[in-house]
């Protein structure tokens, strides 16, 4: 257990060195979710009931954007090779980075939410539930991307192809996602939502390190 | 460093062995046998498939045809081989240290302490340093290491004086000295004279077309 915390303690660490990534990913959420009501109008009623869609594509396009750091400089450098050569399975060590990149990529976009809430006209009600809705589907969105990232990662500049790659894979993600927030007219079931939301992150999280460590395995072959 | 025996002893053995990248293969029929306390010096010229023998045997290149065995290792045990390969895995946001604790970490701290392991390769004055400063033959003594922090019998070295001064090749074959004299392995791949204590405990295996 002590490999497994001592890998994401390093991504950590320099996720905190390297400022930079963190705030381009954070802002990059923010401008997305500001720039919806210069086009979409004023209006604050069709901006309230546009925002859950907003602010999930603002999450998924900046999750996307921070994918080609899960894997591409440890590939470049040699580090994912030895750490084959770990003392615990690749696997393990996939996860680990995926639960590291979760830490640094989603979290900070939960935080800032409120931001959005506010630039979308959200009632606190909404608010608490885009929370909730992203803290529940973004670990899916870091374990379909790291398959995504680790197909793509024996491709120089293959930077963009994961993301087009695995937009598919999270069409299910935005779609209850959005579904956990506001169902639109009819019975209210967001908690339903909320349900097949969890139900596809624990399988996602679950099934993902697998995959991904194999794709990075037959890669380097 | 203590001349016992840490090892159990191993014998890395290839039968047949053949290797390749890309769908081409580089070294075809190969058959040695390894054993503990021995060095393997593979020689050829560039591109003729060292690199890639080293892949192979450390498990990251599937072998075209023939196998290759650890013979003796108990299935409990990890890992049990060291690849150092051309490029150095440092992280140069992290100082020294840091670098080092971070592998000692993931591949069990069952050697040396990293802070003894830096005075052993001559990086101790500078482990608080950010790794990104380091110059080309200070981060290969930082990758040797890496070697030293977790205890494993075979190491797998491909280029290890690459960049390195004359004090740093003497570091070099006295660091492949000390794992011989406990009972490891060494198989390395370099165009630099390899000059151990015993020459008898050296076998050289010639890779690709004959030069």
């Amino acid at each position: 257990m002590t490999a497994f915390s001592a890998l994401i303690g390093r991504e950590l660490r320099m996720a905190v060195r390297n400022g930079g990534d963190v705030l381009t990913l954070l802002l990059f959420f923010v401008i997305v979710g500001a720039v919806v009501p210069f086009a979409v109008g004023p209006d604050k009623d069709l901006l309230a009931l546009l925002a859950p869609g907003i602010v999930w594509i603002a999450a998924f396009l900046s999750m996307l954007l921070g994918l080609d750091r899960l894997f591409r400089a440890d590939h470049e450098d040699g580090t994912l090779i030895l750490l084959r050569g770990a003392d615990l399975p690749f696997s393990a060590v996939v996860a680990a980075k995926v639960i590291a990149h979760w830490l640094v990529a989603a979290v900070p976009l939960i935080v800032a939410s409120p931001i959005l809430a506010v630039l979308l006209a959200m009632d606190m009600g909404g608010f608490w539930k885009t929370v909730l809705s992203l803290a529940v589907g973004t670990p899916a969105l870091a374990a379909f991307g790291a398959v995504g990232a680790a197909v793509t990662v024996s491709i120089r500049r293959g930077g963009l192809i994961a993301p087009v790659l695995i937009a598919p894979l999270a069409v299910p993600v935005l779609i209850f996602g959005v579904g956990a927030i506001s169902t639109g007219t009819g019975p209210d079931q967001s908690g339903a939502a909320l349900l097949f939301l969890a139900a596809i992150s624990l399988m996602a999280a679950a099934l993902c390190p697998f995959m991904a460590a194999l794709a990075i395995s037959s890669g380097e072959d | 460093m203590t001349d016992r025996q840490v090892f159990s002893p191993l014998v890395l053995g290839a039968q047949g062995l053949s290797c390749g990248r890309g769908g081409i293969m580089l070294s075809e029929g190969l058959d040695f046998r390894l054993e503990a306390g021995r060095c393997l010096l593979l020689r050829g010229p560039n591109g003729a498939g060292k690199t890639t023998l080293i892949l192979t045997l450390a498990g990251i290149v599937t072998p075209m045809e023939g196998r290759i065995a650890l013979e003796g290792v108990d299935e409990e045990d990890g890992p049990q081989l060291h690849y150092c390969g051309h490029r150095n895995a440092i992280k140069a946001r992290l100082s020294v240290l840091e670098n080092l604790e971070f592998w000692a970490s993931v591949n069990g701290p069952t050697g040396l302490s990293p802070m003894e392991a830096l005075d052993r390769v001559g990086l101790g004055a500078i482990a608080g340093l950010d790794a990104g400063y380091l110059s080309a033959g200070q981060g290969r003594r930082l990758a040797l290491a890496r070697l030293l922090v977790t205890q494993r019998p075979l190491w797998l070295l491909d280029e290890p004086t690459a960049a390195l001064d004359i004090e740093g090749h003497k570091l070099v074959e006295t660091l492949i000295d000390d794992h011989l004299d406990q009972g490891g392995l060494v198989v390395a791949a370099t165009h630099d004279p390899i000059t151990l204590n015993d020459p008898t405990r050296v076998e050289i295996l010639a890779i690709g077309r004959a030069s």
